[in-house]
């Protein structure tokens, strides 16, 4: 497939070069990895009038850490986190949602900016970055906001950047006390397949838990319901059982070529209460 | 507009068009033949050439985007002839009609390069990007794993 439609091509050379040729008039979109836009392109999907490139923008490359927040930087891809040794340290669960995102040459170009900005119902990122209360750091010509995640995705690929925006970081508060963590993850195949449904659960000391759902609903969300249900409360077959009935009535999948909404809707069930068990055993 | 990179230990340059793909230029403005055309939209994984070391699908990434990068691709691995990974899919006869063989080979000399070890499960992993339509994957995983009991000779 060639690409037929015509743009400009700007590589960027500061956030602030960026931001000023985003505010420019016309349809400017930023280019990191660009597996998805450059697909969409292909498609007529998406018919710019100009890349801006963010690849040579030094500030928005990699991952850093603080002692109280781990960033990760525009730029930073899925392969950047699973080599990072602070991933692994304190967000091995991260390391396992990016581990099962599509494949390896993916993986090695993607970002997870990007991924968060394409928006769409199934993104791998999503359900573990809103059990962690991520905050998306955008930037523009007007100053810096943060938005915290779970108001990010506003609907089915909208997220709540607004025009002459850039996102130049997602910031994790680091863990304040041990935790235990799993992404459980629905594909048909490894290698490309986009989420049919996925889970991600955070266990924290004192019967506490954060649950996030992705792809089974237009946008990825908390599941607050099943987190009061179970918050506080001793873990037992009887209250998992409780919990597994409420899921039908959070969740709604749509049917589409890779799964039916009853499958999916049954799978959610099966893998909550997976996952649930999984971030337990972590915690211990 | 004007690129220039290394290509295979080369300095090269070309004159492209933003709109342009990596794969089509390597392909058609400079003659490397290796990266295939499967699919174009970054399923199949028979374009996939080494980007500053690492692996990505040239279909979805611009000629312009490649700017002073280091590229590699199958030419540029076996300058001094076949590499011990291909010798030992040459010796299984691990493919049949090849044409996944370029995404495949860079893909196993990625993994091997981190991992001279990998078990079965992680050349799974590794290589999942990669579609074969002929082969139904086994002797090729089962290649890499040879080469890696004979100590990668
Ligand atoms: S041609 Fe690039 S992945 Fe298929
Ligand atoms: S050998 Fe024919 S596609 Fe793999």
């Amino acid at each position: 497939m060639t690409i037929t439609h015509q743009f400009d091509y700007i590589k960027a050379k500061s956030v602030a070069h960026a931001c000023k040729l985003l505010s420019k008039k016309g349809d400017h979109r930023l280019l990191s990895g660009g597996t998805d836009l450059i697909g969409h392109i292909k498609e007529n999907l998406a018919t710019p009038d100009s890349l801006i490139d963010l690849k040579g923008i030094d500030a928005l490359k990699h991952l850093s850490v603080t002692p109280s927040t781990i960033k990760i930087g525009a730029l930073c891809t899925f392969s950047d986190l699973l080599n990072s040794k602070e991933m692994a340290k304190y967000f091995p669960a991260v390391q396992e949602m990016a581990q099962t995102v599509a494949s390896v040459a993916v993986r090695n170009r993607a970002t997870v900016v990007g991924n968060i900005c394409s928006a769409v119902p199934s993104l791998d990122s999503a359900p573990l970055l809103l059990t962690y209360d991520a905050v998306v750091c955008v930037v523009s010509s007007k100053g810096v906001r943060k938005v915290p995640i779970n108001q990010w995705f506003i609907s089915s690929r909208q997220s709540a950047i607004r025009k002459g925006e850039l996102v130049c970081a997602i910031e994790i508060k680091m863990p304040a006390q041990k935790h235990g963590a799993t992404f459980v993850k629905l594909g048909r195949y490894r290698g490309e397949d986009l989420a049919q449904a996925s889970v991600a659960v955070v266990a924290l000391p004192r019967d506490r838990y954060r649950i996030a759902f992705g792809a089974v609903a237009p946008t990825p969300f908390r599941a607050d319901q099943l987190e009061k249900l179970l918050n506080g409360k001793q873990l037992t077959d009887n209250l998992v059982g409780q919990a597994v009935t409420l899921i039908p009535s959070l969740v709604s999948p749509i049917t589409d070529i890779r799964a039916t909404k009853e499958y999916r809707t049954h799978m959610c069930q099966v893998m909550f209460e997976r996952a649930v068990e999984t971030a337990v055993a972590r915690l211990r | 507009m004007k690129v220039s990179f290394t290509l295979n230990s080369e300095t090269r340059w070309l004159e492209c068009q933003p709109n342009q793909t990596l794969l089509h230029a390597l392909r058609e403005q400079l003659g490397v033949k290796s990266p295939k055309c499967g699919c174009e939209r970054g399923d199949c994984g028979t374009c996939t050439i080494l980007l500053d070391g690492k692996s990505i699908k040239s279909c979805l990434v611009l000629a312009c985007e490649v700017e002073g990068c280091e590229i590699t691709t199958l030419e540029g691995l076996m300058q001094s002839g076949l590499t011990p990974l291909q010798k030992a899919f040459l010796d299984q006869n691990a493919f049949q009609c090849g044409f996944c063989a370029p995404g495949m080979v860079i893909a196993a000399t990625e993994l091997l390069e981190h991992n001279s070890s990998p078990n079965r499960g992680e050349i799974e992993e590794a290589l999942a990007g990669n579609l074969c339509r002929c082969t139904g994957y086994a002797p090729i995983i089962d290649a890499v794993l040879d080469l890696v009991d004979n100590g990668g000779k």
